[in-house]
């Protein structure tokens, strides 16, 4: 019944919306919590009755193939702890009641949104998804309302809506040569073109629309901005999964089952990978701004992320989707840490803080966890997939991409020791040390935290079992 | 073929004219002369169901809402208006050459036949397609609906209290 995974939602959302709604504001928080948890525990669990697909009525009516496989789950599982995070960050960052109603709403249908590109196996349905999530998006950034935020939704909007004109042009074009638009349909009516000037022109906007998506350098903008004027819940889900699900899953799913690998979509994709990866960590090392750091930072990780898939072997984009899943967790862990720094000192600016860490230890110490898995340092889970990355650009013959990758890393050690030297090592300066109330946030940043770091370190320590788990059977449906 | 190219035209000047006019009111014109002669494209394409709906909700629907919307923002005065148009100008003069240039460039080169086509046989009523084919999208729009309304809710709900 993977349908149940946006309809439920929906029908919650509607139903909080019409009647008690003062006392649905109480509950709201509940009902997520309530039905990302089950999400959780139902990919956790991959082989319940839930993911059999055409169990009762509810799948029938729609008449499609749902993607249920090794990627899904991995994806599904990001977007519920992700959101999950958002949602406990926003009950202390968003304390009207009223104000955190309407943000759970949307977090919600931008959770409708992801978990429907995820599931389905349709390029129309695929482009539906993708503006839900969006409108969702452009609506959360700009929930402040100031003029930064503003701008920054703007932004977002306009590069956005040129993404999706471009991908709408794609699937027309694809229709000249293809009587539908499932993924299977398209990728046999695609061999009977094969070298097509029209199509190769499709597939590329296509791509090009996911690049924008997915904030990969050079059209990484918008990305910036957006993270830094986000409410801080708002900047954890789009740094956390928002890019990942609308660009690179995306780009990885139609890439590698409908319009197939080619020595051009290889070396683009490797290409914009390494760039995204150096001028990424060469803007982070420039940042004075903690968000505007971490948004580089998230831009260079991606761009491993693509490298490792523009491999086009198996290894390499199961290396690639178990980077996007620790890069969710170690990136949202250093989110939820700025956004309660920025709480307690009310600015994100670098130049005002030092020796947070003997205010607010537990920030301190799982920032280092996150930000030593960033820069790939055994045994964290950011180094397990880096590893599998370069092992993959190894063995297929690209030595070059794979030095500069691992001399990156440098790159990347460099700007997130400058960030956790300035925020959390060092003296507390004289204008902190009077504040009173610096100290931790509170629960809904603690836990979190704590929670996301030992995933990290668990995912590490337990890779053997991981790999076991979840890498090998990503490969194998990539080797199919 | 004549027809198709004069409308075609058509449609370019009131594209441009959306883009590159003054006036808030004048570009929705601009918007809705666009979809009516989108419409008749349609029309011409044997696509009337396609082209009902273009011209029901783009040209007629939206426009009543633009306008509406519009009506509510104070209006720029003469002088205001004459530095935005200039602005405007400067900004988006060399658009009319795109235009031309691109039309002149695919006009000259086509589009290259070198795919397989398929021809839809028109078999499936707009209905058929959009209730018992894409139900999933159509769920997909009744979350758009639902995210725009409360994307309303969100944005411009406090500026009435300020």
């Amino acid at each position: 019944m993977p349908s149940l995974l946006v309809l439920i939602p929906l029908f919650g959302i509607i139903l909080l919306n019409l009647p008690f709604r003062r006392l649905n504001e109480k509950y709201v928080f509940w009902f997520a919590v309530f039905l990302l948890s089950v999400q959780i525990l139902f990919t956790i669990s991959h082989h319940s009755l839930f993911w059999q697909q055409g169990m009762g009525y509810i799948d029938s009516f729609f008449k499609v193939d749902f993607a249920i496989d090794s990627l899904s789950f991995i994806m599904l599982l990001c977007i519920a702890i992700v959101s999950m995070v958002s949602l406990s960050v926003s009950r202390y960052t968003i304390p009207d009641p009223r104000e955190r109603f309407k943000f759970i709403n949307l977090l919600m249908i931008a959770a409708i949104g992801m978990n429907g590109i995820v599931i389905t196996k349709d390029l129309f349905s695929l482009y539906v998804f993708l503006e839900i999530t969006a409108l969702s998006s452009v609506v959360l950034i700009a929930f402040q309302k100031d003029m930064n935020a503003l701008e920054g939704a703007f932004k977002y909007l306009i590069l956005s809506s040129i993404a999706t004109i471009m991908m709408l042009f794609s699937i027309a074009l694809i229709l000249l040569v293809s009587p539908g638009t499932s993924f299977a349909v398209i990728a046999a009516a695609l061999k009977e073109s094969p070298n097509s000037a029209v199509i190769i022109f499709a597939m590329g906007i296509f791509i090009c629309g996911l690049f924008i998506k997915g904030g990969l350098v050079p059209f990484h903008g918008w990305l910036p901005d957006a993270y830094t004027a986000a409410p801080s819940a708002v900047s954890i889900l789009l740094a956390g999964i928002v890019t990942k699900v609308c660009g690179i899953y995306t780009a990885i799913r139609v890439i590698a089952f409908v319009f197939g690998f080619n020595e051009v979509i290889k070396s683009l994709f490797m290409f914009i990978g390494l760039f995204s990866i150096l001028i990424g960590a060469l803007a982070a090392l420039g940042q004075k701004d903690l968000k505007r750091l971490l948004a580089y930072s998230s831009i260079s990780q991606v761009g491993y992320i693509i490298l490792g898939f523009g491999t086009g072997t198996a290894l390499g984009m199961a290396g690639a989707v178990f980077h996007i899943f620790n890069h969710a967790v170690f990136k949202s862990l250093l989110f939820v840490n700025a956004a309660a720094v920025e709480k307690r000192i009310g600015s994100s600016d670098l130049d005002r803080m030092g020796g947070l860490s003997y205010r607010m230890p537990i920030t301190g110490s799982t920032s280092v966890i996150g930000v030593l898995s960033t820069c790939g340092i055994p045994p964290l889970a950011g180094f397990w997939s880096k590893l599998v990355i370069i092992i993959a650009l190894w063995q297929s013959g690209h030595y070059m991409y794979g030095t500069i990758a691992v001399l990156a890393s440098i790159l990347t050690l460099a700007y997130l020791l400058l960030m956790q030297r300035k925020a959390f090592f060092g003296k507390l300066p004289k204008e902190l040390e009077n504040l009173k109330d610096l100290k931790e946030v509170g629960p809904e940043f603690t836990l979190p935290s704590i929670i996301l770091a030992m995933i990290t370190i668990s995912v590490g320590v337990f890779f053997p079992f991981v790999f076991d788990k979840f890498v090998v059977p990503i490969k194998s449906i990539f080797m199919q | 073929m004549t027809i198709n190219i004069i409308l075609l035209i058509a449609m370019t000047i009131a594209t441009l004219w959306t883009v590159m006019g003054r006036s808030l009111l004048k570009a929705t014109l601009g918007l809705a002369v666009t979809s009516v002669v989108i419409s008749v494209l349609m029309f011409r394409l044997d696509s009337p169901m396609a082209a009902v709906f273009e011209l029901s909700v783009c040209a007629g629907l939206i426009t009543i809402i633009f306008v509406s919307a519009i009506s509510l923002v104070k209006p720029l005065t003469h002088k205001e208006a004459i530095v935005v148009s200039k602005d405007r100008m400067k900004r988006f003069r060399y658009l009319p050459l795109l235009v031309i240039l691109f039309g002149v460039i695919a006009g000259f080169f086509g589009i290259p036949n070198d795919f397989k086509p398929i021809y839809v046989a028109l078999a499936n009523d707009v209905r058929t397609v959009l209730w018992s084919l894409r139900q999933f999208d159509m769920f997909g729009q009744i979350v758009i609906i639902i995210a725009g309304a409360l994307g309303v809710v969100v944005l411009f709900r406090e500026k009435e209290k300020r």
